[in-house]
């Protein structure tokens, strides 16, 4: 069974895209919903509608057109873009590294349209979004690596389709991942580029001059993104065997966002310091050691 | 063929020499122009015209007639002796002791050999043409060639802001010496004439980097002759040990007979040479211990700069260490190259991160972005060779016009810091987005580096290198700071309506920067086309099977991606049909360009931002200092070790020469089947055999030299056609034409054959005891 770009083009592959891009906005959109209501809930607040986040993007939609400069659109349209091919590239069962690489480049242009605004408070977020993705990049590219030495592969068809679930060679790398998922999922303690918390924000980071249709793109971006991570979340559970495999995975996928959500709400933003240190230190444990030990055993 | 070969690498080298001639002559500026133009194209072309030929058609070797050969022997060695002499004059008159004492050893090393030990060394082969000096030979000629162009309207402007006597004759004559040099390296295959150019490479930088005679010019000229004078006298150590314990100058016969020996257990004699050798490439590719030269190298005009990161001088060093990588790999040689590149790409990508002046950050990217390529060499496997090509080609390509963007931005802005090019978007708006393409061709997917990256990723995986891996995946987030907050400095628009300032660049520099662009996409774009065309031919000419690092499906989809990136950053003009508004100020914004704004208490204050440096982690000098720590334990460690185990088996290794004489005249020589390790295997024990037992050999079999033996040797094990023995047509009248002993022992011979024969292939396992 081939899913991936190389070889035939199957329709696995393709069913995979048009779900992505259709279903996925869709799911994140939820999400959003439910991860606003259960903080409210863990903060003793009763909370916005579940569907508040598809209104706050349809009011930002009808907003006026204004913006500091064409180009920091138009790299947030660049962003946006990448971020559906990235998904695209993960869920049509393509080379993962290939996805990896697609969204560093979509997160990069996220980047530079906060350095283009030449807002002072953007670009300290975007300064602090290079630090992030310094942060998170090295882990990123350990479970990759992991990833292949566990299954001789980089496709993620080949990954998931696997005879055991991958987490059984790889639990390290996991941990690993699920700290820095962290960072890519943008919750406290290390939401330091652009937080949703508003007591803990600089203005408002990376995003302070995105307006209008410009940041309902943004928003959008990030519904797609988490529906990925926790693609990526489920990579690592999912096995050959049949219904049980879907069914684990998605019990795993919604432990896993409920604990970031837990995370989120107990956890004070921290010094960039410290997340650079704490992220590299672990990379370098968890995915040392589970590396070695692949290599070794 | 051979004449149109021989034609093309004799005019590469010296038609670069003669326009080098002409420009020391034509001192007028517009004579100056049309010759540096002129002879810029030609030689590009001419380089075009070589790949055109002889890309994919293999490895071609060339031997030139032994008149010739002798005159250029001379020339060499002439050359040599100017050198020598020259730095020698130069150390003196700045006294700067240790080049002298580093020029005279090598001298004497070279003068010595070239009248003792390759007396009567003839090489049969002196010149080559394969994939791999293609691909450089292009490199060479077409970027070398931009760079030189380039160079007419940045000396322009340096002469103005640098007023003295006018010595541009010299820099642009030197630049094509180098050129020339260069064709040399990646052409060249007799080792002793390698080294001679190698070191014109060595003197022509030191001569550019001390252009502008100012105190700290001329410090970093000499800080640059004696550490490529260290690995020069490596050089030439190592070829010395190759002529007399190989008997061989070629490079391709070294590497070849490497193998073998090092197939055989012969191991002692060839870690040496290779180790020497890495050394010497490393030297000139800046690894660490030896980077302060590339550093220092900065204070020279740009187009220098340009040359020596580009397409020249580190260059010629990966170069080097690429050719010898099949004998690298999972041996003492391999380590250490694998682990000094790993740790020179790690700890100076790190040192990039704390630096504000462009050309700083793209020399420690230069450094870091070779340790890489020698890493994958020093990896050995044919997908880490794929990856270290590319990467080669790939940073000549982007290294080369950022150098020429920078060198550019700093005459117009008047400033090389990173800082100071906040807004350059509208300041140079053309020149803004060249220097983003560089950028982003230097550390981001879809372009070349990165998926070169990729590449070397995939190969370290499947080899299980666990420390480089670890390495690449730290140094790449490392690469990706400081790379991006400089993108983002120079993209950030202040809607000020800025002085446009680009309007005196030169017509020059802009065809050499615009050449540099479309390089770096098309290289890009066409990424599965020199793959198929190129490094797959020549990794096919070096192993036996090639699998290239990335499938071709994923190379097109990054192909798509960098053109449509390149069309975006080309293309778009910054306009947009919203309302502008300012950005927010925390109070009412001034004057966007200084970022001032009016405060609560009606204050004008400045919001002032700078990129951050992290200085605190990625501490420059702490950096360094670990890894010329890690890199000159792994250097001198392997040193030690191999020279202890030379010591150990000096026996063996010192009787290398005489068994390298004695194959030379027997049949072992001339055969296909028979490796030099197998020889080496076979000599060792009948040596011993033949002294212990003299007569029995010769009253037996009629055998009175070890040359003789060894004959007998090799006709047992590989010439005898058994099958003869129990045909029905077999003449045993013929057979005894061919062999000196008498008929009485035939019998005993054919008896004897099989076990000699089994002694022949066993030689180092069986007959312990006797």
């Amino acid at each position: 069974m081939s899913l991936s770009f190389s070889g035939s083009f199957s329709l696995f592959a393709l069913i995979g895209i048009v779900a992505f891009l259709i279903i996925a906005p869709i799911l994140g959109c939820l999400l959003d919903g439910i991860d606003r209501k259960i903080t409210a809930g863990m903060q003793g607040r009763v909370g916005p509608k579940l569907l508040q986040p598809y209104y706050d993007v349809r009011k930002l939609i009808q907003k006026e057109n204004a913006t500091v400069n064409g180009a920091q659109d138009l790299y947030v349209i660049v962003y946006f873009i990448f971020i559906l091919l990235a998904g695209c590239a993960f869920f049509s069962g393509s080379n993962f590294l290939l996805c990896v690489f697609i969204l560093t480049l979509g997160t990069l242009f996220l980047i530079l349209a906060g350095y283009a605004s030449r807002s002072p408070y953007a670009e300290i977020g975007a300064q602090r979004e290079i630090l992030q993705v310094m942060s998170y990049e090295p882990m990123v590219l350990l479970v990759a690596i992991g990833l292949y030495l566990a299954c001789g592969t980089f496709e993620v068809s080949g990954i998931v389709t696997s005879d055991v679930p991958v987490i059984r060679s790889l639990p390290l790398i996991f941990i690993g991942f699920l700290y820095i998922l962290t960072i890519k999922l943008r919750k406290s303690p290390f939401d330091i580029s652009t937080s949703h918390h508003a007591h803990q924000e600089i203005v408002r980071g990376l995003t302070t001059e995105f307006s209008g249709r410009t940041l309902a793109l943004v928003e959008i971006s990030h519904w797609y993104e988490n529906i990925m991570f926790l693609g990526w979340v489920a990579m690592f559970v999912l096995w050959s065997g049949t219904a049980w495999a879907i069914l684990i995975a998605v019990v795993v996928v919604i432990v896993v966002y409920f604990l970031e959500i837990l995370i989120d709400n107990n956890f004070a933003r921290v010094k960039w310091q410290t997340m650079l240190k704490t992220s590299w230190m672990v990379a370098l444990i968890c995915g040392g050691l589970n590396i070695v030990y692949l290599v070794v055993f | 063929m051979e004449e149109i070969g021989i034609g093309i690498i004799g005019f590469l080298i010296l038609f670069p020499v003669l326009i080098a001639l002409i420009l020391l002559i034509a001192r007028k500026d517009r004579a100056r122009s049309v010759v540096t133009v002129i002879g810029a194209l030609i030689t590009a072309f001419a380089s075009i015209f070589l790949a055109v030929e002889f890309l994919g058609t293999g490895t071609h070797y060339y031997a030139l007639g032994p008149g010739l050969t002798e005159v250029i022997n001379w020339v060499t060695l002439a050359i040599d002796v100017f050198i020598c002499v020259y730095i020698v004059v130069k150390g003196l008159c700045h006294h700067n002791y240790k080049a002298v004492l580093l020029a005279l050893a090598q001298g004497t090393i070279v003068v010595w050999a070239e009248f003792g030990l390759f007396r009567g060394m003839e090489a049969t082969s002196t010149l080559y043409i394969d994939d791999l000096s293609i691909i450089m030979a292009l490199i060479i000629g077409i970027i070398g060639c931009g760079i030189c162009v380039y160079g007419l309207g940045y000396m322009r402007d340096h002469e103005r802001h640098n007023p003295g006597k006018d010595r541009r004759p010299t820099f642009f004559a030197i630049m094509f010496v180098f050129l020339g040099a260069m064709f040399g390296i990646v052409f060249f295959n007799d080792l002793n004439w390698m080294l001679t150019v190698w070191e014109i490479t060595t003197v022509c930088s030191f001569v550019l980097i001390g252009y502008t005679r100012t105190e700290e010019a001329i410090r970093n000229s000499f800080r640059q002759i004696v550490l490529n004078l260290i690995g020069g006298l490596c050089f030439a150590i190592a070829l010395v040990w190759i002529g007399n314990f190989y008997g061989v100058i070629e490079l391709d016969q070294f590497i070849s007979m490497s193998l073998d020996m090092s197939a055989a257990g012969y191991t002692q004699i060839t870690y040496l040479p290779l180790i020497l050798l890495c050394i010497a490439g490393f030297t000139k590719a800046a690894q660490m211990p030896f980077q302060s030269w590339l550093l220092g190298a900065m204070v020279a005009p740009t187009p220098t700069s340009a040359l020596l990161h580009s397409s020249t001088m580190v260059k010629a060093g990966v170069f080097l260490i690429i050719k010898l990588a099949p004998c690298l790999g999972f041996n003492i040689p391999g380590f250490v190259v694998m682990l000094v590149g790993g740790a020179t790409f790690l700890f100076c990508s790190f040192a990039a991160i704390s630096q504000t002046n462009a050309k700083r950050v793209l020399a420690y990217s230069t450094i870091s972005n070779l340790g890489l390529i020698i890493a994958c060499a020093g990896v050995g496997t044919d997908g880490a060779l794929w990856a270290a090509i590319f990467l080669l080609i790939f940073h000549a390509c982007a290294k080369s016009l950022l150098f020429l963007c920078v060198g550019t931005a700093e005459h117009h802005i008047g400033s090389r810091d990173i800082e100071s090019m906040d807004d350059l978007f509208e300041r140079m708006p053309r020149l803004a987005r060249f220097m983003s393409i560089g950028i982003l061709g230097m550390f981001i997917a879809p372009f070349g580096m990165l998926v070169s990256k990729w590449a070397a990723l995939a190969s370290f995986a499947s080899s299980e290198n666990v420390l480089l891996l670890l390495i690449l995946a730290f140094g790449s987030a490392a690469t990706f700071m400081f790379w991006a907050k400089w993108l983002g400095k120079i993209l950030s628009v202040a809607n000020s309506g800025a002085a446009d300032v680009e309007g005196r660049v030169y017509r020059s520099e802009w065809s050499a920067i615009g050449l540099m662009t479309v390089l770096t996409v098309v290289a890009c774009i066409g990424f599965p086309l020199i793959s198929q065309g190129a490094v797959v031919p020549y990794l096919a000419t070096v192993f036996e099977e090639v699998t290239q690092g990335i499938a071709n499906s994923d190379l097109w989809i990054m192909a798509i991606i960098a053109l449509v990136i390149a069309i975006i950053f080309l293309g778009f003009s910054g306009a947009t049909r919203k309302k502008i508004v300012p950005v927010y100020m925390s109070g009412a914004g001034i004057d966007a360009q200084e970022r001032t704004f009016k405060d609560s208490f009606s204050r004008e204050l400045p919001a002032t931002q700078r990129n951050m440096y992290l200085t605190d982690y990625f501490n420059e000098h702490r950096v360094t200092i670990v890894g010329i720590a890690v890199c000159l334990t792994l250097m001198l460690g392997s040193l030690a070790f191999v020279g202890q185990s030379v010591a150990a088996e000096r026996d063996v290794v010192e009787a290398m020469p005489d068994a390298r004489q004695v194959y030379e005249e027997t049949e072992w020589s001339s055969s296909d089947e028979a490796t030099y390790g197998e020889y080496l295997q076979n000599y060792e024990y009948y040596k011993e055999f033949y002294e212990e037992n003299t007569e029995m050999l010769e009253e037996y079999y009629g055998l009175t030299s070890l040359p003789e033996v060894m004959d007998y040797v090799y006709e047992q094990t590989y010439a005898t056609d058994y099958s003869s023995y129990y045909d029905e047509d077999y003449d045993e009248e013929s057979y005894d034409e061919d062999s000196s002993y008498d008929d009485e022992y035939a019998y005993d011979y054919e008896d004897s054959g099989s076990d000699e024969e089994t002694g022949a292939y066993g030689a180092d396992t069986e007959e312990e005891g006797e």
